[in-house]
């Protein structure tokens, strides 16, 4: 009976469904994605910096830094609100645009679902307390309290990305009739080689995203003139959480790249444009990738098989070594890595900048064009960050388990995306709207008004 | 046996849902009709808004519970759900989108800013109606069985609007705002708000009346066209736990009757529970069209994995969701009342002069800055030579924590202590005078 039933999913799975709607189905899942990744960001950090800021007030006992805690954990618990709704929106996606991809493998990846969901859990349940708790805990306890969102916030986004890495180095199981069978989803979440330096980078890339606009934010008010302590101080400590960040980052990010050299070598033929498999192959910056080779960019020889291999000799493997079919959209792949390593070289620049004038000159940077750098750096890092994401996202399909199963064997049947696709538009763009009217409206509150409310 | 353990942590979180979110949900219904009553109509609504302030998100985490565990532990009979029930779950998902939203925003807008807060609350109680009734449609397609197994294969409007369908959902819309109207007298009680205890009493005695009507009339639905469903709730199991809630809810509208509230928290919520236990008892042992719960169910070392990962979790969040409910009924999280904010800040300067929190001299620098300094390079260094020039996998952990200790380290120079600006001085009771001295620097 069991495996008749088995076999009957199995033939299910294997029957051909209408794939009509893929493309929708796609763009639908990159939007939510794309919305949801930046507030992640302040999943990780934020929490961390609110209570760097409260931590400061205990020590010292300047209600400077109470009065920036407590307007920060307001900021904290809207986006936070924000990003349960559209962290919802994604695990009902994933669902309803790929139900083959979770009847075939739910029994391997799902369990990092459910540890993200306890994960989401504390965070939500402690920052009901921490930030309704202000007047009602004494100091320390309240500061107690904070620590499990902090916690949370970095473990929450380390189950679902173990999830993403999974799909990009799928292990953990046995391939029978399309399924997976023996699924050992701890060993395939977590002893997966391909997840740490995915994970790390990331949560460098929060700290970055972050701490970047939200010192965006006090260099804007620093150049309206309005250079009080508060925007000072706001400014030294998100500011240095991103300065830190970055820099490091640049080390992190060729950790990756050497783990996808190694584990996906199609990927990153296409992040590099390299049509056939070269010995001491050369990096291209900026160019065109034509179908055969990269155009009208710069080229540097051997620099590529260096970095993917740290040996100038090394022999890099082309796209060539993969039928067309299962290749990349190499230009959107490779404009993507671009766009990322670019401006991450150049927020580790700005960060180097800032670092030095504070440790070497020990003064806050507030000259204009250093003002204006760091606004600019707030949504740069965003363009960053969804650029990140889209390299190994794009650069992984037609996958959407490497290698094991194709995203159109996944999408769903269903005949609702191109409706649902626009709805969500719609509502994301009201989202988006009411975010930008809150936040400005915050920003209007009074400071000394601020901390009877 | 291992096959209906993660079902039962469905139940448990779907059970949960319903009575925590479903009460959030009700909150937002009696925003749509806060007048008629003793409170004026902006106070009832600040009540609601106040009650589900700390709660919501974390009431709201059972939905994504239920999800995953569903996904991971009987992955082809989610699948089938979702892509024939697609069209209310994205109901459902929009629904999600606007109430979060819409709470998010009523945050921030004071009393008279009329225009503002209305349109915000119908958003909110639009949501709040559409979500719960687009839900409990889909408990009505997959407990009458109109879910084939495969992708898409149901039909995609009848699966879901259907005479029981839509009864469910209207059910499950009348009863949210039945355990919000339970809920929030029992919290206007602790409140002693007088005059919402008596409003909310006399809305939940009415809302219970109209879910107990539409909870029989569901039931003469049922058995005109689920008959199976019918047969499994009038038998063994199914009928005992359909008469316990039944007996529950008559012995919730007494409670409540004599202002009993807390009790009737509790017993409303048996109500619910045993509604959908009867439900799980009357459809077992299938769980769509011929595939058993047994079938469904992922391999062993999924299952195993999952329950393993739900008990550890459940360490973390019992104590936790016992803090957090145990200080919201307490009212230890109850919106400051004017003042408080003061009153606290006064103590901790009090306290400040009193030497408790010393303030510590700030533009000083640390006798230990140069020790932190020299491990923020060893750690850089250490960091990037794992990761950069070594294979092994431990060694790229270990370089990976180097670098995170790195960080920290330069961040607590760069925005400690030691780098505060000099001159600008420590005056923490006195913001005015650290402008002034800042406006001279600047």
């Amino acid at each position: 009976m069991v495996l008749s039933l088995a076999g009957a999913a199995g033939a299910v799975t294997a029957a051909p469904v209408d794939q009509r709607y893929l493309f929708e189905a796609r763009q639908m899942q990159a939007l939510s994605l794309a919305v949801h990744i930046p507030l992640v960001c302040f999943g990780i950090a934020f929490p961390a910096l609110v209570l760097f800021a409260e931590w400061r007030y205990l020590r010292t006992g300047d209600a400077l830094y109470r009065t920036l805690a407590r307007r920060w954990s307001k900021i904290m618990l809207a986006l936070f609100a924000v990003g349960v709704v559209t962290g919802t929106i994604l695990s009902f996606e994933l669902g309803l645009l790929w139900p083959v991809w979770i009847q075939d493998f739910g029994n391997v990846f799902g369990l990092g679902f459910t540890l993200e969901g306890f994960s989401f859990f504390v965070e939500a349940i402690f920052i009901g307390i921490y930030v309704y708790g202000w007047d009602r805990l004494k100091p320390r306890l309240h500061f107690a309290s904070g620590l499990p969102i902090a916690l949370a916030g970095i473990t929450g986004s380390m189950f679902v990305i173990a999830v993403n890495a999974w799909m990009n180095h799928p292990t953990g199981f046995r391939l029978s009739g399309g399924r997976a069978v023996d699924a050992h989803p701890w060993s395939a979440l977590f002893a997966n080689p391909f997840f740490w330096s995915e994970y790390v980078h990331m949560y460098f890339a929060g700290y970055i995203v972050c701490g970047f606009l939200m010192a965006g934010v006090y260099a804007w008010a620093i150049l309206r003139g309005r250079r009080g302590r508060y925007e000072r101080t706001a400014l030294g400590i998100s500011l240095s959480a991103a300065a830190v960040a970055a820099p490091l980052q640049v080390v992190v990010g060729d950790w990756a790249a050497r783990d996808v050299a190694q584990a996906q070598p199609v990927k990153l033929a296409a992040m590099e444009g390299l049509a056939t498999t070269t010995r001491g192959a050369a990096e291209h910056l900026l160019g065109w990738y034509n179908g055969h080779a990269v155009v009208y960019g710069i080229e540097i020889p051997r620099l590529l098989a260096l970095l993917a291999f740290h040996n100038p000799n090394a022999t890099v493997k082309g796209l060539n070594i993969v039928p067309l079919a299962d290749q990349p959209p190499v230009n959107v792949v490779r404009f993507a890595f671009q766009a990322m390593v670019g401006i991450g070289t150049l927020l580790a620049l700005l960060g180097l900048v800032y670092l030095y004038l504070r440790l070497r000159h020990r003064r806050l940077p507030t000259a204009r064009w250093f003002c204006w750098a760091v606004v600019l750096a707030g949504p740069l890092s965003v363009v960053a960050l969804i650029s990140g994401w889209i390299t190994t996202e794009v650069g992984r399909q037609p996958w959407i388990v490497y290698e094991v199963m194709r995203v159109d064997e996944a999408v769903t049947g269903a005949h609702f995306i191109p409706f649902g696709y626009g709805a969500l538009w719609v509502v994301y763009i009201g989202l988006a709207g009411a975010m930008v009217w809150l936040l400005r409206r915050f920003s209007r509150v009074p400071l000394e008004g601020d901390d009877a409310g | 046996m291992l096959a209906d353990v993660p079902m039962v942590f469905i139940l448990v979180g779907i059970t949960a849902y319903t009575v925590l979110s479903g009460a959030d949900f009700g909150a937002g219904l009696w925003t749509l009709a806060p007048g008629g009553g003793q409170a004026g109509a902006a106070a009832t609504r600040d009540h609601t808004r106040h009650a589900i302030g700390p709660v919501w998100e974390a009431n709201h985490v059972w939905l994504i519970f239920v999800l995953t565990v569903a996904w991971t532990c009987y992955p082809v009979a989610f699948g089938s759900i979702v892509s024939t029930l697609g069209i209310p779950l994205l109901i459902v998902a929009i629904g999600i989108i606007l109430r979060g939203t819409a709470y998010a925003l009523r945050s921030q807008f004071s009393r008279d800013e009329e225009r503002g807060v209305r349109l915000v609350e119908y958003l909110f109680a639009l949501s709040s109606v559409l979500t719960p009734f687009a839900l409990a449609t889909v408990i009505g397609a997959i407990a009458t069985g109109r879910v084939p197994v495969g992708n898409a294969r149901g039909d995609p409007i009848t699966s879901w609007l259907n005479p029981v369908s839509v009864l469910a959902g209207v059910l499950a819309v009348a009863f949210s705002g039945y355990l919000a109207a339970v809920y929030l007298a029992a919290d206007a009680r602790r409140l002693a708000e007088r005059a919402l205890v008596h409003d909310f009493r006399l809305r939940a005695l009415a809302s219970g009346v109209v879910a107990g009507a539409l909870a029989l009339a569901g039931l003469l639905v049922i058995r005109v066209s689920a008959v199976s469903l019918w047969h499994g709730l009038t038998s063994g199991l199914g009928l005992a736990l359909v008469i316990v809630s039944a007996l529950a809810g008559v012995v919730t509208m007494v409670l409540v009757w004599f202002e009993r509230f807390g009790p009737a928290r509790a017993s409303a919520a048996l109500a619910v529970a045993a509604v959908i236990a009867g439900w799980a008892a009357a459809q077992e042992p299938q769980l769509l069209p011929g595939l058993t719960v047994t079938a469904a169910a992922a391999g062993r070392s999924t299952l195993i994995a999952t329950i393993v990962g739900v008990a550890a979790g459940a360490v973390v969040l019992v104590p936790s969701l016992a803090v957090l409910y145990s200080l919201v009924l307490r009212g230890r999280l109850d919106t400051a009342v004017g003042g408080v904010g003061e009153a606290a800040e006064a103590a901790a300067a009090a306290a400040a002069a009193a030497g408790e929190m010393r303030p510590r001299a700030a533009g000083r620098r640390s006798p230990r800055v140069p020790l932190a300094a020299a491990f923020a390079v060893a750690t850089l260094v250490a960091g990037t030579g794992l990761l950069v020039f070594a294979d092994p996998a431990w060694a790229h952990g270990l370089g990976a924590v180097a670098l995170i200790a790195c960080a920290v380290t330069v961040f607590a120079l760069a925005s400690g202590p030691a780098g505060e600006l000099p001159g600008t001085g420590h005056r923490p009771a006195n913001r005015a005078a650290g402008r002034i001295c800042a406006a001279r620097r600047w």
